[in-house]
């Protein structure tokens, strides 16, 4: 269990997290979703205790991750950046990591296997390639058999079976109880991997949530409804049980209902329409345009206040 | 997918403990190659500088003057090489540091660790000790080669004549002493090269300049220089009555040197994002 509480974070006149607090509960995999420099990355280097945070906290299993006196035995990440000596063997690399906190050699061996890695231990790992790279940072990972795991973006640099396998295993250490975060600006891979997401834009939190309420909410399809008298058109639909959410620009989100049974019910009740269309979203636009305000917020300006999306 | 047996780690459950870090440095230590590049080339240049001084002095021992074979010291000559190797081990102790940062390792170090002291200290105990051994290997090797090919009429010392003995030890805590030193440096500057030019420029370049000033400004500065205090230390006659440090005062100046970078390299350690 991870608990991550009014984190903050700037590096000069950057803001790269702003107020930012959710959870990573066990036995599911919670995404972490977000464009790029929205501050994903930062966030996890302040998890694993790396980067110092200017305010607010974060906790693993009820402690501060320096409090934890074997960290590989209780939390295991992947980092972005490649965190290995290009000189050293892969298995040298598992090696000192694992007499750090006192890990057997057996277990590199058996890490080392997990991730198909066995045939190549030995050799440096300068020529590794990127996804024998994201292998061995995911094997490091694995080495304490740890409860809590991040991982960030580990889909780079793999080929199509890779990617599966990554997923495969997020899935399958979620099923054990584990606490799974991953990190990913591919909206369309976090509906494949994650039961929770946790959304970021500009540092900031967006939302979060079950894959479900995030769909729910943005995606999929929809009837944009509208008309000159738009709370009564709700009311009504409200009424009779379909899923309506104002859009914020005039217009109505309907949800669970068909068209033209949204017609009739509004006309039923002697209520005009102005508009009457089925929409369909996907997932990855849903995404867009949830994060779409942070995005273009971002490439202009380094020294606005940032204002939360939620 | 493939099942994760704990059943490894419980047979190996004991708490965190020194000995653990201190052999994973060691690992680390012993795993790149630069390592063995580095001590190859100190026993290199160590030994064959002092091959070829022994040498050169039997051959030119006849066309010395008086002043020159009263003064001359068998044992110092032979421990010349040492400079070099000081140089270099700057390199070694540098990069154990240095290489983390470069290579992104130091952020699988620190989250296996992130008792940041620890780790430092654990380093410091490895590149300490690597040095220390090694310069006292190549001290006592350097002279034994020196003294064997140091032919009569050319005088050769003894570890029982005064100040020998503590002259070729000496040469081998310089060695220790400058690799903390180093680690120290590369703590504070954290890129290779930046580290490397601080060192190089301390050990051999501060003294060059200070060497075309005034020597009245000079002097009281240069005692204070590593290779002067080395040159003290491997000497077996006093060098520079009065403008130099005692071999022990020396001693202790170096170790300052190497604790001090150290212990502002350590308190910026748990300061700064890794
Ligand atoms: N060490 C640092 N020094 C200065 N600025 C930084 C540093 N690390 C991150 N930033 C800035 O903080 C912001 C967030 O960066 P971060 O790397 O956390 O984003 P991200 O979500 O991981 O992006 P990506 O999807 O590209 O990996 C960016 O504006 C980035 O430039
Ligand atoms: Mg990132």
């Amino acid at each position: 269990m991870i608990h991550v509480r009014e984190l903050t974070k700037h590096y000069r006149e950057t803001v790269a997290v702003h107020d930012l607090s959710f959870d990573v509960p066990p036995g599911v995999v919670t995404g972490f979703l977000g464009p790029n420099g929205s501050g994903k990355s930062t966030t996890m280097r302040m998890i694993m205790g790396l980067d110092r945070p200017d305010e607010g906290s974060v906790t693993i299993n009820g402690r501060a991750y320096v409090a934890l006196d074997h960290p590989l035995r209780e939390v295991g990440a992947l980092l972005e950046a490649k965190a290995i000596h290009p000189g050293r063997s892969a298995r040298h690399h598992l090696q000192y990591l694992a007499e750090t906190n006192g890990i057997s050699r057996q277990r590199v061996d058996e890490v080392l296997d997990l991730v198909g890695l066995t045939e190549v231990a030995s050799r440096r790992v300068g020529k590794f390639s990127l996804g024998m790279g994201q292998r061995l940072g995911i094997a490091a990972a694995l080495l304490g058999d740890p409860g809590v795991l991040l991982f960030d973006e580990p889909i780079n640099g793999l080929d199509p079976e890779g990617i599966l396998w990554v997923r495969n295993l997020l899935r399958g250490l979620a099923a054990e109880g584990r606490s799974v975060f991953v990190s990913s600006h591919l909206m369309s891979e976090m509906a494949l991997t994650a039961d929770r997401l946790v959304v970021i834009g500009r540092g900031a939190l967006i939302s979060e949530g079950t894959l479900d309420e995030f769909i729910a909410d943005t995606a999929g399809t929809y009837v944009k409804v509208r008309g000159p008298q738009l709370a009564e058109i709700e009311r009504v639909l409200h009424a009779a049980g379909a899923t309506v959410v104002p859009d914020g620009e005039g217009a109505l989100t309907v949800r669970g209902w068909e068209a033209s049974a949204i017609g009739d019910l509004v006309m039923s009740k002697q209520l005009a329409l102005h508009e009457l269309s089925p929409q369909t979203a996907s997932l990855e636009e849903a995404f867009m345009t949830l994060t779409r305000d942070s995005v273009e917020y971002h490439g202009r300006t380094t020294d606005v206040p940032v204002t939360t999306g939620k | 997918m493939t099942t994760l047996t704990p059943e490894s780690l419980r047979t190996t459950s004991t708490p965190h403990q020194k000995s653990h870090l201190i052999r994973a440095e060691w690992t680390k230590l012993r795993t790149v190659r630069s390592t063995w590049w580095t001590l190859s080339a100190m026993v290199l240049v160590t030994l064959g500088v002092a091959s070829i001084a022994g040498a050169s002095v039997s051959h030119s021992w006849t066309t010395f003057n008086v002043i020159q074979r009263a003064t001359f010291d068998p044992t110092g000559i032979s421990l010349k090489g040492l400079l070099f190797s000081q140089l270099i081990i700057g390199v070694l102790g540098v990069l154990v540091m240095s290489a983390e940062y470069g290579t992104g390792t130091i952020r699988s170090t620190l989250a296996a660790t992130p008792q940041r002291t620890r780790v430092l200290i654990a380093k410091a105990g490895v590149v300490g000790a690597l040095s220390l051994v090694v310069g006292e290997v190549l001290s006592f090797g350097a002279f034994f080669l020196g003294q064997s090919l140091l032919r009569s009429p050319a005088p050769h010392a003894q570890l029982s004549q005064p100040h020998v003995l503590q002259a070729v030890v000496g040469g081998g805590v310089v060695i220790g002493l400058l690799g903390l030193f180093a680690l120290g440096i590369a703590t504070l500057i954290r890129h290779s090269a930046g580290a490397i030019t601080t060192y190089v420029g301390i050990l051999l370049v501060v003294p060059i300049i200070l060497q075309t000033l005034p020597s009245s400004f000079s002097q009281p500065i240069l005692k204070f220089m590593p290779f002067h205090i080395s040159d003290v230390m491997t000497s077996t006659v006093t060098v520079g009555q009065g403008s130099s440090l005692s071999p022990w005062v020396g001693a202790g100046v170096l170790a300052l040197y190497a604790f001090g970078t150290l212990a502002v390299g350590g308190y910026l350690l748990r300061r700064r994002d890794a």
